[in-house]
């Protein structure tokens, strides 16, 4: 299973003087499912038009199976590529029923072998019942199934999904999302997703590039995206947390004013700490996870904002020394604005960034 | 936790209901759609009753002499120009839409250009410059000498039929060219990627999705081909509409003429039928804008080739003829511009102006309506109401001149008796009859702008300008005139320029003393003057190229 299927060589995609990729590389293996987790407009969209061949390169090099499918002067075209693609806009043909829609790229099939391929698709996506609709009569859920099944249909070596779940609403997106990636890895598909929804890339992807200004900042797990950001950027895009000011004891240890923390992984602090050394000042990133809500703790705090989010309540608290850090506290805690609460440091991850970087 | 909203129109609260007008009692707004579709009943039903009378002579002598040669002239001639505007309407607008070619911008709005110059208009042109006597043949003969020289008969079918083709392919090209656009890329991209090149996207994709809106397209060319008089009658080539004016103004015979009339107006009722199924698939094939769209860039002698192609339909559909228009108009310009001439364009401006302000003012009244009554019977009134747009104007002319003639004797009769006043016709050839006929005639030219933009005020606009404490004629004057300004600006100018290029309905009905740059330019090319109708020809067209501006602000978009 350990063969690389995609490989991007330090591509670059420019429209005139903006550049919109930036000296991207990666690689994925065959079955797996990556993500691109960027804001809008950092390029996550155009590098997978770039791997489709929809749009070209100007440098870099792109590889499938081992074969360069674009590269200086070259360009293997879209059609040759054998690459599904599922639209954002889900581009159904509109003049074709379900099972047409499906039936479309099988034109290399015998007859039997088609009927029994689109038949097996839609049950597959759980659309038996609307083989002839068309497009139109179709709700957002079951267009994106659709779309999925004519991507998957002619067994593409890798599909692509950009912004798959934008034009659904919240609830079908969480529930279609777990579906899909199911689908996917029953099919034993190798897929890249484009998204700018982290609950999205977690739910589908196993391994996640998170983007910036046409560039790849951390490429990684969805686990360690959260608890081990490489950059202030991934740290801040990447779920809740605030920074504390913190000063360096030692190559184990650092100071924030809730108390001394210590670094049980020589991960991110370890380096940056070396690098200034004790007594340098640092920014710690502390998530709402950790800060736990405890009444008999003296470590008061007070409440500014709360948000309540049905099983749990996240706080924002004024801290003694000044500093603002955010809880998330089990909903039956329910305190209300102005009131002082008790918390404690629960940081299993201690994430630190000198405070000269970036 | 269920939270049900309540959508229920009839509970809202908009404009009128609030509006404390006393005459709301006494008038309904429901009754606007329903008189203008009574309107454009009462010749429609006249003219399909007059199939049911007794046959004249003359319509016998009609049915044995010409009727089997108006058949059949009108079949060729429907099927060429349908064909032929099809093909070219839909090349071209797949080359402008999603290919990049030397010239392309210019030519994504030049090739509307030809819309401004009206059928007939384009004929005499033609016919001037490749008749026997015009400078093309003229100047071949130069050269090889008359003897071996052959040269097609441009008077023949084919003529007729390149002449309206180069006229009416805009329509086509317009509509194809909005469905290439809406489509966006992202269908062919997904062929693409399902393994199919782009040639075989455009055939199995792009086309069949567009289809609703070129077949509505052809649809409009086939009703323009049907209902176009004055393009035939320059060419001498019979059909339905030149017979109609013949049996009533040569035959004198009205009863001919209707009978004539209800056959062309099945012909375009089953058109019509087609139309508006082709109209309801539109909906569903539309797709939301894509963003950025790289189009498919064409290289070397393609490219070339698709620049010399667009070059040269644009060339022979207005180029040429706008050149020989000049050309003719500056030759004559010292003897024609006159008095007379005056006269013709004050006419033409005056009727054209009173047209667009009664149509207009009718299609706001119209849109208010079945805004205020979004019920089955307003919506099928505003329907009929519209629909004026597909009957050809030689036939609305007899099927209001008939009810009129009956009305008018009707009332004689009864001055006659009563006050033993001999008072003659008092409604036939009034100005009046000739603006209900261009209202009904040009309505849904006036209503669609006007419509489109009502849409853009939701009820809840009502709503909230109500919050914010207007009412009544604050609300119309602060919300709704400024967002209907626009639509409305561009339906004056529609229904004016097609009134102004009108000939049929013109022609028939016109008060005496009325003449039009139009009559003028019928009344020449009927002697064959050509270089005489070329200065009326010229207003004409400068009036033509105003909602072409207008087109084209939003091609560019």
């Amino acid at each position: 299973m350990d063969i690389s299927l995609l490989k991007l060589t330090n591509i670059n995609q420019a429209y005139g003087n903006q550049v919109v990729v930036n000296n991207l590389s990666l690689t994925l293996k065959k079955g797996v499912i990556g993500c691109l987790l960027g804001p809008s407009g950092c390029g996550k969209t155009t590098v997978l038009r770039c791997i489709a061949g929809f749009e070209p390169i100007t440098t870099g090099e792109i590889s499938l199976n081992d074969v360069k499918v674009n590269s200086s002067g070259f360009s293997l075209r879209p059609e040759k590529r054998r690459i599904g693609m599922v639209f954002q806009d889900y581009a159904l043909f509109p003049h074709l029923t379900v099972a047409s829609n499906i039936d479309f790229g099988l034109y290399y099939l015998h007859h039997t072998e088609r009927t029994l391929r689109v038949t097996e698709m839609l049950q597959t996506v759980g659309l038996a019942d609307v083989t002839n609709s068309y497009p139109h009569e179709l709700s957002g859920g079951q267009q994106q199934r659709v779309a999925l099944a004519r991507a998957l249909a002619p067994r593409p070596d890798l599909l692509l999904l950009d912004e798959p779940f934008s034009n659904l609403d919240v609830n079908l997106r969480e529930r279609l999302s777990l579906e899909i990636r199911d689908i996917l890895k029953s099919q034993g598909t190798t897929a890249i997703l484009v998204t700018h929804d982290q609950n999205e890339a977690f739910a589908i992807a196993d391994e996640i590039g998170v983007m910036h200004h046409g560039e790849i900042i951390q490429w990684d797990t969805a686990y360690n995206l959260y608890h081990r950001p490489s950059s202030r950027f991934v740290a801040n895009f990447v779920g809740q947390g605030v920074f504390l000011s913190g000063r360096v004891l030692d190559s184990r240890h650092v100071e924030i004013e809730l108390g001394v923390l210590t670094v049980d992984i020589s991960h991110q602090c370890t380096s940056d700490c070396r690098v200034c050394g004790a007594g340098c000042y640092v920014d710690v990133l502390v998530r709402p996870d950790d800060i736990v809500h405890d009444d008999t703790s003296s470590l008061q705090a007070q409440v500014v904002h709360k948000a309540f989010r049905g099983a749990e309540i996240l706080y924002t608290l004024r801290l003694p020394g000044g500093g603002t850090a955010l809880s998330l506290v089990p909903s039956h805690h329910n305190h209300a604005v102005g009131e002082n609460i008790g918390i404690k440091l629960e940081v299993d991850h201690v994430v630190a960034f000198s405070q000269t970087a970036p | 936790m269920l939270n049900v909203k309540s959508e229920d129109r009839s509970t809202r609260t908009s404009f009128f209901n609030c509006s404390p007008y006393g005459f709301r009692a006494i008038f309904s707004w429901r009754f606007i759609p329903v008189l203008v579709a009574v309107l454009v009943l009462i010749p429609v039903g006249t003219i399909l009753l007059s199939f049911l009378a007794p046959a004249g002579d003359v319509w016998q002598h009609l049915v044995e002499t010409i009727l089997p040669s108006l058949l059949i002239n009108t079949f060729w001639l429907t099927l060429g120009v349908a064909v032929s505007s099809a093909l070219l309407g839909v090349s071209l607008a797949w080359f402008t839409a999603v290919c990049e070619f030397p010239g392309r911008k210019f030519f994504s709005w030049g090739l509307l250009l030809p819309l401004a110059i009206p059928a007939y208009v384009m004929a005499f042109v033609t016919l001037g410059l490749f008749d026997f006597t015009g400078p093309v043949q003229t100047l071949l003969r130069s050269w090889v000498g008359p003897e071996q020289f052959w040269f097609p008969n441009v008077r023949g079918r084919l003529g007729v039929i390149i002449v309206m083709t180069l006229a009416f392919y805009p329509y086509v090209y317009l509509l194809a060219r909005n469905a290439f656009l809406t489509q966006g890329k992202r269908s062919l991209e997904a062929a693409q990627s399902l393994g199919f090149n782009r040639m075989q996207g455009f055939l199995k994709v792009a086309l069949p999705m567009a289809r609703p809106w070129i077949a509505s397209g052809v649809m409009l060319v086939l009703m323009e081909t049907l209902a176009d008089f004055g393009t035939v009658a320059v060419f001498n080539y019979d059909t339905f509409t030149t017979a109609i004016y013949k049996a009533w103004f040569s035959m004198f015979s009205l009863s001919a003429a209707s009978q004539l009339a209800s056959l062309l107006i099945v012909i375009v009722f089953v058109l019509i039928v087609m139309e508006q199924q082709f109209r309801s698939r539109m909906r569903y094939a539309e797709t939301k804008h894509s963003s950025r769209i790289p189009r498919i860039p064409l290289t070397g002698w393609r490219a070339w080739g698709v620049a010399g192609f667009a070059l040269a339909i644009l060339f022979f559909a207005f180029l040429l003829p706008i050149t020989q228009l000049i050309i003719w108009a500056t030759d004559t310009f010292v003897e024609e511009f006159n008095q007379l001439y005056l006269g013709f364009l004050w006419h033409s401006l005056m009727l054209s102006g009173l047209a667009a302000l009664l149509t207009c003012s009718v299609a706001v009244l119209v849109v208010y309506s079945a805004r205020r009554h979004p019920d089955t019977v307003t919506r099928v009134a505003v329907r009929i109401a519209t629909i004026g747009y597909a009957l050809p104007g030689v036939v609305l002319a007899v099927g209001i001149f008939v009810p009129l003639a009956w009305l008018d004797n009707w009332l004689s009769e009864m001055a006659m008796q009563l006050f033993h006043i001999e008072t003659g016709s008092l409604i036939q050839g009034t100005l009046a009859i000739m603006l209900i006929a261009y209202m009904t005639r040009f309505l849904a030219v006036g209503h669609n702008p006007i419509d489109s933009a009502m849409q853009r005020i939701t009820f809840s606009i009502d709503e909230a300008s109500m919050g914010l404490g207007l009412n009544g004629w604050s609300m119309l004057k602060r919300v709704h005139l400024p967002i209907l300004k626009g639509g409305i600006f561009t339906a004056v100018t529609l229904v004016f320029v097609d009134v102004m290029k009108e000939m049929p309905i013109t022609l028939m009905t016109r008060p005496f003393g009325w003449d039009t740059l139009a009559v003028r330019i019928f009344e020449m090319t009927s002697e064959g003057e050509w270089e005489q109708a070329a200065l009326p020809a010229v207003a004409l067209v400068l009036a033509g190229l105003i909602p072409i501006v207008l087109l084209t602000r939003q091609v560019e978009k």
